[in-house]
């Protein structure tokens, strides 16, 4: 089939392994992503908040350098670097994940939907399965990179700076760092790719996705302050995953809600996510 | 031979109602047409055999290749053209068949020269970097069958690939579409409404309704049998023209206006007709092949009552 000859002719050449297939989406969608300078502007300002925290460890464990900086600052002793630094760490770069989110999001499925692009995708060897696995993919890896890789490349910095007696002490900080916000970013993709499944304009989609949080704060703190009880939290998707955090990072202090309980919203909202894929993600639809 | 398409008691049971009842037929031709009148199941057995519905009983294959086991291998061999306006319009007409040939499995380097190769072979050559969201209906329609060949299927399913188009935009998909049967390579399943395209493409057709196959014939075959039957207009007394007609072995009708139909018997030659009417002195105004057109062909099938 050259172009030149402009006759049809089969392709016997080499195919790649069907499990590497899924990365096909995210490759083309960040490519088209990043065409966007607002996205690609937000995306560089969310490393800003790990460049501070690095800088922040390495003064803080030579006070000394900082001495040089600032007069007096010799005499400062330094801050304990606990499970409390990499919480407020994950939940900064958390917001910034969510932020992220709201506009990249709500562009995965939609716009498939509304092109009836998805026979396209299913008339090949390709699943429903790997479609979702991809489109997760492109939230998933961009918000890794600004969430747990740094996470845990601080933590290692914070190693490298602190002595032995403080690994020995805070090494369960490692497998917190990544789980706390892999989890976050699990339920954000997942609840952005569903929501862009059942909702075809973006804009609306973005929107829905931000009132999911707030609306469900908001009406988890009136049932709290109505009833007279904590269970308004179920519906509260930002204080679930806060109190998940605590128990992770071992700040469970100030806690009112339980973390089985927590764990327990948090499934059935990611339950709640599969199932929608499930049911808008195919080939075409069946109407009853 | 494999045959292309092989239904063995297909049903499909969507939303409690049987869209496809009992298909049992093999299809063996390098061209195959699917029609039926809207409602009938065309695009439903399409969708079964491309394995996005489930079959409620009995199996299909395709190319050798069991629907309900082999579905991954059938969709590595067929290529599909859907029939609704289905693209990704933010992409460039060049990024969307490569990522469509991604997914099919080529690697990256060869999914972009082979997209650029389908482009051109369809007739976007020219329009390749610009978005498939700005494209005519016309050029939509093929971005979306450089989609579908552009990994090298073995066959290709087309559904209503002729839909919005102008006539020198159908006909030049139809020339593609005769180019691809052609070659050799490949097979064809045509799901059309317009009778035309299916009789100028297709050698076998498959006639649907309401879920039931009516009828399922090699077009090539049934044009062949059609040859022995003649229509002649006569003018002037026939003189036992008929007669002598049956009495060589043919099977005639006399109708008004000194028309006949006749079906040649063995042996007999249309050189035979004419010296019988020289004989008897009988003018033949007009003598016409009675082929059986699809048309008749489908309009018979439609008055089919029930499987």
């Amino acid at each position: 089939m050259a172009v030149y000859k402009r006759t049809y002719k089969g392709y016997e050449g080499l195919l790649t392994p069907e499990w590497s297939r899924f990365l096909i989406l995210p490759r083309y969608a960040w490519a088209s992503l990043f065409k966007q300078r607002f996205l690609l502007i937000l995306y560089v300002v969310c490393f800003f908040y790990p460049i501070g925290c690095a800088v922040f460890l390495y003064f803080n464990a030579n006070l000394g350098a900082l001495a040089n900086l600032i007069p007096g600052a010799g005499q400062m002793k330094g801050f304990a670097i606990s499970g409390n630094f990499f919480e407020i760490f994950t939940a900064v770069q958390g917001s910034l994940a969510f932020i992220m989110t709201s506009f990249i999001g709500p562009g995965l499925v939609s716009p498939d939907l509304a092109n009836n692009a998805l026979p396209l995708y299913f008339c090949r060897p390709f699943s429903r399965t790997e479609y979702v696995l991809g489109k997760l993919g492109v939230v998933a890896f961009l918000l890794s990179f600004i969430t747990w890789i740094p996470g845990l490349a601080l933590f290692l910095m914070q190693w490298s700076l602190a002595d032995a007696k403080w690994f020995g002490e805070n090494s369960w900080l490692a497998p917190a760092i990544f789980l706390s916000s892999f989890i976050w970013i699990l339920l954000i993709s997942f609840l952005a790719l569903a929501i862009s499944a059942w909702v075809r304009w973006k804009v609306v989609a973005g929107a829905l996705l931000l009132l999911i949080f707030f609306l469900g704060s908001g009406l988890g703190a009136a049932i709290n302050a109505v009833m007279r009880t904590e269970k308004g939290a179920w519906i509260d998707i930002g204080k679930n995953i806060t109190r998940v955090w605590q128990e992770l990072f071992r700040q469970s202090e100030s806690a009112t809600i339980s973390v089985e309980e927590a764990w327990t919203s948090l499934l059935c909202v990611l339950a709640l996510c599969l199932w929608l894929l499930w049911k808008k993600i195919r080939a075409y639809e069946v109407i009853q | 031979m494999t045959p292309v398409i092989q239904l063995e008691n297909l049903s499909v049971r969507l939303g409690n109602r049987d869209i496809l009842r009992s298909l049992t037929g093999t299809l063996t031709g390098r061209s195959i047409g699917l029609l039926g009148p809207n409602g009938a199941g065309k695009s439903t057995l399409i969708n079964t055999l491309l394995g996005f519905y489930p079959p409620s009983s009995g199996t299909a294959k395709i190319l050798g290749n069991d629907i309900r086991t082999n579905a991954n291998e059938i969709r590595r061999i067929v290529g599909y053209m859907p029939e609704n306006d289905t693209f990704i319009g933010t992409m460039s007409a060049v990024a969307f068949v490569r990522m469509m040939a991604e997914l099919s499995g080529l690697p990256p380097d060869a999914a972009l020269e082979r997209a650029h190769e389908a482009l051109f072979y369809v007739g976007l050559g020219e329009a390749r970097y610009r978005m498939v969201g700005t494209y005519s209906l016309g050029m939509k329609q093929l971005a979306k069958l450089a989609q579908a060949i552009v990994h090298g299927p073995k066959l290709v399913i087309l559904d209503e690939p002729t839909n919005g188009l102008d006539p020198p935009a159908r006909v030049r998909m139809l020339k593609l579409i005769k180019e691809m049967r052609d070659s050799g390579t490949m097979n064809i399943v045509l799901c059309s409404h317009l009778l035309r395209d299916v009789e100028d493409t297709c050698e076998e057709v498959l006639i649907l309704k309401q879920g039931e196959l009516v009828y399922s014939a090699n077009l090539e075959e049934e044009r062949k049998l059609n040859r022995r039957f003649l229509e002649l207009e006569t003018y002037g007394v026939q003189n036992g023209f008929v007669e002598a007609a049956e009495m060589l072995g043919c099977e005639c009708a006399s109708l008004s206006g000194g028309r006949v139909k006749l079906i040649l018997g063995d042996g007999v030659e249309i050189r035979d007709i004419y010296k019988l009417a020289l004989d008897r002195d009988l003018q033949l105004r007009r003598l016409s092949y009675r082929r059986d057109s699809l048309e008749d062909i489908f309009l018979k099938a439609m008055e089919f009552k029930g499987a």
